[in-house]
């Protein structure tokens, strides 16, 4: 062991530690903050309590917004989860000509057109269809952004079903709707489980969108909501954020945790034809 | 039960490739018949279009009295096995098996009890709740069959049924489907590359290239006396000797050649092979190279000279231009 290994080691080392500690510190001001009765910016032993709980669930709009989430997400998650799995299967067995162009042109097209370039002529198109302060109509938006996404990851994943699977289940009689159901769905279901987990993901921590298309604070989302949480003196409310932050963080956890025992992010595999 | 007319059927794909072209075939009914041919010679295509899974571009399909060229592969009343198996990897054995029955709608304690008889008269009784990937390549296939079979079709098809086993496996296998086959005494016909599988099967063979038929008979018409070269070519595990003659080629397996005082072919002995029991011996006659086949023990040394003949009746000419059977 020459000293110069000694002090490679120590280097690569110290680094590991820096990268760690960028991770994990917003972690840990995560799970302690919330409880702590003088919360900072600062990571520090809390002096425990659970005032700050009190005062988050009494604050007027923490809960609603949470709810409001909930709904919103679950809205934008079941159309473009649906939808893409319809389009994914129809897209990946009809031959058109210029079809992996389109789906190309969709998925470049959809990044920019929903993103912060066209804030306004959605927000005009919108107002004018009066669906200002409509969480089903910002759920469709948000779902209409994911979906050219979701269809092309979901293609890939139909094109994995055997076409014999289908063409064995219609020789036994199958309709269409049944082929779907009973063979092309369960195969291609962990596609589908990936695909409802991401747009959930995707819609919860959406900002801009609901911002933009929901006025009303009563409307309001958790994500836009965190933004409004100042005391009197116009600085950040440091009793609500921490706990209001933590609230916010578990439903994706625990979809995720669910997604993955219920219906797994795994494959029972075939045989290889 | 039923058999299968097919009158001038052609199957043209969008791309152009005229698949099965303007064929006629009559299958009887109980007949355990073999569509046998190289790659690309539209067999597949033909076993695809009576199951209705390719739409016929000209010409009809009837099943028993029935004509079916324009209806859904469901309502044929036929049963297929996918090269694949097409196993349905997230249902159990006996899922798979009762799907026909589900389907259409029949009760669910009806499709376990199915289920179960028809997987006991396969031996598959005890693999109900695995699942397709915890069985070996012959239990899939039998699972397969058992689904089929549950069905209770007029009409089996089936796509390659051995060629995803192995070597060993595959003679079983085959053993086991004729049984099956002549147990329910259904109509059946069956795909393969492979002419052996297609001897050993079958009632009768139909050799297909470029989308017609080059030849229809027994296994025995067929492996004695081919219609044509190509069929002379494709058919037998050696194949057959072809030797230009004047206008005619004559043709004749090197099974029924044998050392003789004069004969037919004389030449020099330039490679033996062993084939187990028998020997292939290889004689360069000019510029024909003739294969016959001597019994162990008898192989001739390498560089003697050797005569060949065979019987009259095993000789076969071919007319040169046509390459069809003269007599």
């Amino acid at each position: 062991m020459s000293p110069l290994w000694i002090v490679r080691r120590i280097g690569f080392y110290v680094l590991i530690t820096v990268v760690l500690a960028f991770f994990a510190v917003p972690m840990l001001w995560l799970a302690s903050a919330p409880f702590d009765a003088k919360p900072g910016l600062g990571l520090r032993w809390p002096d425990w309590t659970l005032d700050n709980v009190a005062t988050t669930f009494e604050h007027p709009y923490t809960l609603t917004s949470l709810v409001n989430s909930l709904v919103l997400c679950v809205i934008a998650t079941v159309v473009t989860t649906v939808l893409a799995a319809l389009a994914a299967y129809a897209l990946s067995r009809v031959r058109i000509p210029g079809r992996d162009l389109l789906l190309y042109l969709l998925l470049l097209l959809s990044s920019v057109v929903t993103g912060t370039a066209a804030m306004v002529p959605i927000f005009v198109m919108m107002l004018q269809l009066g669906l200002i302060n409509s969480q089903f109509g910002t759920a469709l938006v948000i779902a209409g952004g994911m979906l050219p996404a979701a269809i092309f990851i979901l293609k890939d994943f139909m094109d994995a079903v055997p076409r014999s699977y289908e063409e064995s289940a219609r020789v036994f009689g199958a309709s269409p709707r049944q082929v779907l159901a009973h063979v092309v769905l369960p195969v291609a279901r962990p596609g589908v489980a990936t695909i409802f987990v991401w747009a959930f993901v995707n819609a919860w921590g959406n900002f801009l969108l609901p911002f933009l298309l929901l006025r009303d604070v009563g409307q309001q989302p958790a994500a836009v909501l965190l933004r409004t949480l100042y005391d009197e003196g116009g600085s950040a409310n440091l009793t609500v954020i921490p706990v209001f932050s933590l609230l916010y963080s578990i439903p994706v956890v625990v979809l995720y945790l669910f997604v993955s025992k219920r219906y797994g992010f795994r494959f029972h595999g075939g045989i290889k034809s | 039960m039923a058999g299968i007319t097919v009158e001038g059927l052609s199957t043209v794909y969008p791309n152009g490739v005229r698949a099965v072209d303007a064929l006629d075939l009559e299958i009887a009914d109980g007949e355990l018949f073999a569509l046998l041919g190289p790659s690309g010679c539209g067999k597949t295509t033909l076993l695809r279009t009576i199951a209705g899974l390719e739409g016929a571009t000209d010409g009809a399909v009837a099943i028993g009295s029935r004509d079916v060229t324009r209806v859904q592969p469901g309502e044929r009343r036929i049963a297929m096995v996918f090269q694949d198996y097409a196993l349905f990897p997230h249902m159990t054995v006996s899922e798979n098996i009762a799907y026909p029955l589900r389907v259409r709608g029949v009760a669910k304690s009806v499709q376990r009890e199915t289920a179960a008889k028809t997987a006991g008269g396969l031996s598959l009784g005890e693999l109900l709740n695995r699942r397709p990937g915890q069985l070996s390549g012959g239990q899939q296939q039998r699972a397969a069959l058992a689904r089929a079979v549950a069905a209770s079709a007029e009409v089996l098809l089936l796509d390659e049924p051995l060629s995803n086993l192995d070597a060993r496996l595959r003679l079983e296998a085959r053993t086991f489907l004729k049984k099956l086959q002549r147990e329910l005494a259904l109509t059946t016909v069956f795909v393969t590359h492979d002419q052996a599988e297609a001897l050993a099967l079958a009632d009768r063979i139909a050799v297909m290239d470029a989308g017609r038929i080059r030849q229809l008979g027994t296994p025995r018409e067929v492996f004695q006396r081919p219609a044509d070269t190509f069929v002379a070519n494709f058919i037998g595990s050696t194949p057959m000797n072809l030797v230009p003659r004047g206008s005619e080629i004559v043709g004749v397996r090197p099974e029924y050649l044998s050392a003789a005082p004069e004969g037919l072919f004389t030449g020099e002995v330039s490679i033996v092979e062993n084939l187990g029991v028998t020997s292939l011996v290889t004689l360069d006659c000019g510029d024909d190279q003739i294969g016959y086949i001597v019994p162990e023990d008898e192989e001739p040394a390498v560089g003697t000279t050797v005569t060949v003949d065979a019987p009259p009746t095993r000789v076969l000419r071919y007319d040169r231009e046509t390459g069809l059977l003269v007599r």
